[in-house]
């Protein structure tokens, strides 16, 4: 049984596509996207969209790293193989500064990759947008709006006429399985 | 064309494999190494390669958060180049290690001999430092590269390519939920490669700097090496870009005015390496400490001034030529320049290294260091591998951001420019502010 997954209607101009938007939003709409080859500046705005909050993961990530790279070397180097190397101290933080950055930017930057990936659902190899053929051109020179179906907003038939009436053109509904 | 650059290429590849397996299969005495000199050329080449990739963080990292818009048309090419140029650094000290199936060891592991390895040792956070390096850079380049593999996706003719850069694309559509995390991340691994910059080769100077050998033990070498590999590395990729540009025909992607800018930076790196060569002189005098000054006399004129003399010439005179705004924009003067700058800074390793090992504190110990034909071909053919995954990059991978140019462009500003598209060259123009 195949219904309706999501709307999307194309638009010539970057500018095109942020101005719909702006008016997707003032509609009322919640649930849709603004697809573009690169990022448009003030995007953000006229979706309507909240700021990001990848910055607190990443933050927590290499506080954890840092405290994983110190912990380790202190554990290692004071419980459970200590060794006196050049009569220093067995508890020698100083050295252990650089290990201790080391993995502090490492684990931010998994925290980083991982988190994105996690805020986007990504990878995701089957969005019912794949199935049409004019989407393709999104990675290229197209600029689309997608509605998905399971908006509170959403009517096949109000809906595609409101994208005509702000400029979206070849508009087409998406169909796939019933979820 | 890129046949023939490529089979000349895996020759050199079958050339390291090749010295490499007679290597192993006798030991590390192929090498030229003797007591007293234990670092020969596996240290020179490790530094070398290093430092070339830390153009490429530069470029993608530092420049993006100064807001440099240029960096868009060589970032994907100078990134690559790092990752390739840390994987052939870390062939030598992993193959200097001896038996090299045992590397691991290297790695703080548990292992039923309760032993771990020496934190407070340099070589230690070398391995932590460089390993960091290579896996932070490799996420970099394929975060920056994922909506550019989507590009692949949708423009693929065959099932195959669809399936793997489908694959390799993770899904992406382009929406602007997905830009806004995207742009964070994209900042964040900005941020977080930038310290990295500077703290790679800082860390590789401390494997030196930490001894307690003359010409060593100094506290000028991180920030003399993080210029250093500045240095060479603008000067691997403004060669790497020539030939590129030449043999896809990149000249309005790439323009005159981006090599321009890269020579502008070779001229300070370059310099600031001449300051501190004249100055490490300077302070093993002003040190008063014998041993200290005759090692900088022995540089200059023992029995490996030819190799001092030739570093000076490349990388003290080389960059300086690049005052001149003819020189700066002239392409076959900089090819031959950037051609000396690798050369110049190879053979700076190799002083540092082997002219303070083989003349240490006891004459008696002092030995001379030359290299064996195997050290030469493992050399060559880190070249080999290295134009190998280079131009397998250029083949199949995006090789220009094309998400990043276009987020350059006057059109993803709306609100600034909604006129009607500008031409071409216009545009790429307005890239270079």
């Amino acid at each position: 049984m195949k219904t309706p997954r999501a709307m999307i209607a194309s638009f010539d101009t970057p500018g095109g596509l942020l101005h719909a938007a702006e008016e997707v939003r003032d509609k009322g709409y919640t649930r849709f996207d603004c697809h573009s080859s690169f990022p448009i500046h003030g995007m953000d705005d006229a979706m309507g969209l909240k700021r990001s909050p990848l910055g607190f993961i990443v933050g927590g990530m290499a506080v954890l790293g840092a405290v994983v790279g110190m912990g380790l070397q202190g554990w290692v180097t004071t419980v459970d193989y200590p060794l006196i190397f050049s009569g220093k101290p067995l508890w020698s933080w100083q050295a252990y500064i650089i290990i201790t950055f080391a993995m502090l930017v490492l684990f931010g930057a998994f925290g980083t990759v991982l988190g994105m990936l996690f805020l986007n659902r990504l990878p995701r190899w089957h969005h019912p947008l794949f199935t049409s053929d004019r989407f393709a051109s999104v990675t290229d020179d197209g600029f689309f709006i997608s509605i998905e179906a399971d908006d509170p907003k959403f009517d096949p038939e109000q809906t595609a006429a409101f994208l005509a009436s702000i400029g979206g053109k070849d508009i087409e509904t998406i169909e796939g399985e019933a979820r | 064309m890129w046949w023939v650059l490529f089979g000349f290429a895996s020759s050199g590849t079958l050339i390291l494999l090749g010295s490499l397996g007679w290597l192993v299969w006798e030991g590390t005495g192929v090498w030229g190494l003797n007591n007293p000199v234990g670092w020969g050329w596996a240290i020179v080449n490790f530094v070398f390669w290093v430092g070339i990739g830390h153009a490429g963080t530069l470029i993608s990292a530092i420049l993006f958060l100064l807001r440099q818009k240029w960096r868009t048309s060589i970032n994907r090419f100078a990134e690559a180049m790092t990752i390739v140029a840390v994987i052939c650094a870390g062939i030598f000290p992993g193959f200097h290690v001896g038996r090299f199936w045992v590397a691991y060891y290297l790695a703080p592991v548990p292992n039923q001999m309760g032993v771990w390895p020496n934190f407070r040792s340099p070589l230690l956070w070398d391995v932590f430092a460089v390993g960091t390096y290579f896996t932070v850079s490799l996420m970099f380049w394929y975060v920056g590269m994922v909506p550019d593999l989507a590009t692949l996706r949708d423009r693929a003719k065959t099932k195959i390519r669809r399936l793997v850069f489908g694959f390799l694309s993770l899904g992406w559509r382009g929406g602007n939920r997905q830009w806004q995390h995207y742009e964070v991340a994209y900042l964040l691994l900005a941020g977080l490669a930038t310290p990295l910059v500077l703290s790679v080769h800082s860390v590789v100077s401390t494997d030196f700097a930490t001894s307690l050998l003359p010409g060593w033990h100094t506290t000028i070498f991180p920030p003399y090496f993080v210029a250093g590999a500045i240095f060479s590395g603008f000067g691997m990729v403004l060669t790497l870009t020539l030939i590129a540009r030449k043999v896809y025909g990149l000249e309005n992607i790439i323009t005159i005015g981006h090599l321009e800018k890269m020579n502008k930076i070779i001229l300070v790196t370059g310099s600031m390496v001449g300051y501190a060569y004249i100055m490490e002189f300077f302070i093993s005098w002003y040190s008063g400490n014998i041993y200290e000054v005759f090692t900088f006399v022995n540089r200059a004129f023992g029995n490996y001034a030819w190799a001092y003399w030739i570093m000076m010439t490349c990388n003290v005179i080389t960059p300086q030529f690049f005052w001149f705004k003819r020189v700066r924009r002239s392409v076959p003067m900089m090819f031959v320049l950037s051609i000396f700058v690798n050369i110049g800074m190879w053979f700076e390793r190799f002083v540092i290294t082997v002219t303070s090992l083989s003349r240490d504190f006891l004459p008696s110990s002092w030995d001379y260091y030359a290299p064996t034909l195997w050290d030469i071909l493992t050399f060559v053919g880190s070249f080999g591998l290295f134009f190998t995954l280079f131009l397998l990059f250029l083949r199949f991978l995006p090789a220009i951001a094309m998400s990043e140019v276009k987020g350059v462009l006057p059109q993803a500003d709306p609100h600034r420019s909604d006129g009607p598209a500008q031409s071409e060259e216009a545009v790429i123009e307005g890239a270079a502010p």
